[in-house]
């Protein structure tokens, strides 16, 4: 291929985006987020499915998952698999509002970004406060 | 100037060679899954410090079961064409791509089909 005649010019013009350096708005966090919890429930599969092998299992199956998912890492865990639920269940239901062609004006997409951001920290406590608080457990 | 040929043109696929049904078949599991993680979440925190004689009545009804069922095919389902994407985005190579393509596949199947397995044999016991 021929010299680029103008391959000076092109080494000094700004690049764009420079993602590193950029002020991140709220959407772009929440976009990235969305794909982020969607990975994260993608392994929350296999721990759901090591959850039901356990309950096949009989007790030993059953103790043995909850001796893991009982310690403080696995509460961990747990929690973030309960966020990533909320979280990625609301901007969903966001990113088929918007399939619809609703929530695209700037200010709009940018307070939903926030609701979204805060609803789904509020349930993912919520979710580990009622089972705390001993509301959960109902289906006994 | 377009350099589609006529076949290319009336199969209407575009360079994807599917077409829009991956975008489709996106939209349809995660309109599904909105009642169904509703249902989960519900059973989660109702199972939440029980015992496993607990679990498993409630997995062993036929409704439960059927419904937990759908949970796992249509989450994995929505979960193999999300994780698609982000190979597709980031990355490039022709090789990689084929592998983690094959092993996303793979995994997926392995995973619905062990959550099914566990469901049967639950019913079973």
């Amino acid at each position: 291929m021929a010299e680029n005649p103008q391959r000076q010019a092109a080494a000094t013009r700004p690049l764009s985006p420079h993602l590193t350096i950029y002020r991140w708005p709220v959407t772009m966090l929440t976009s990235i987020t969305h794909r982020a919890t969607g990975m994260g429930l993608s392994f929350g599969a296999v721990v759901l499915a090591w959850w039901l092998v356990s309950i096949s299992n009989g007790p030993e199956g059953w103790q043995s998952f909850h001796a893991i998912m009982d310690t403080p890492l696995g509460l961990l865990v747990l929690f973030g698999f309960a966020w990533s639920l909320v979280f990625h269940f609301l901007n969903g239901v966001r990113h088929l509002a918007w399939d619809l062609g609703y929530g695209f004006p700037k200010q709009v997409a940018e307070r939903n970004s926030v609701i979204i951001l805060a609803l789904s920290l509020l349930g993912a406590l919520a979710i580990f406060a009622l089972v705390w608080t001993g509301y959960g457990g109902y289906l006994r | 100037m377009n350099s589609q040929t006529p076949l290319h043109k009336v199969e209407g696929m575009g360079p994807s060679h599917s077409g829009t049904g991956h975008f489709w078949h996106e939209r349809v599991t995660s309109v599904a899954l909105i009642p169904l993680s509703l249902w989960f979440l519900y059973v989660m925190l109702g199972l939440a410090g029980t015992s496993e004689v607990t679990a498993l009545q409630f997995l062993a009804h036929p409704l439960n079961a059927l419904l937990m069922g759908a949970f796992v095919v249509f989450s994995l389902w929505h979960a193999y064409l999300g994780l698609q994407v982000v190979i597709d985005d980031y990355i490039h190579t022709v090789g990689t791509k084929i592998i983690l393509m094959l092993l996303i596949r793979f995994s997926v199947i392995a995973v619905a089909a062990t959550c099914l397995f566990a469901i049967v044999r639950i019913a079973a016991l």
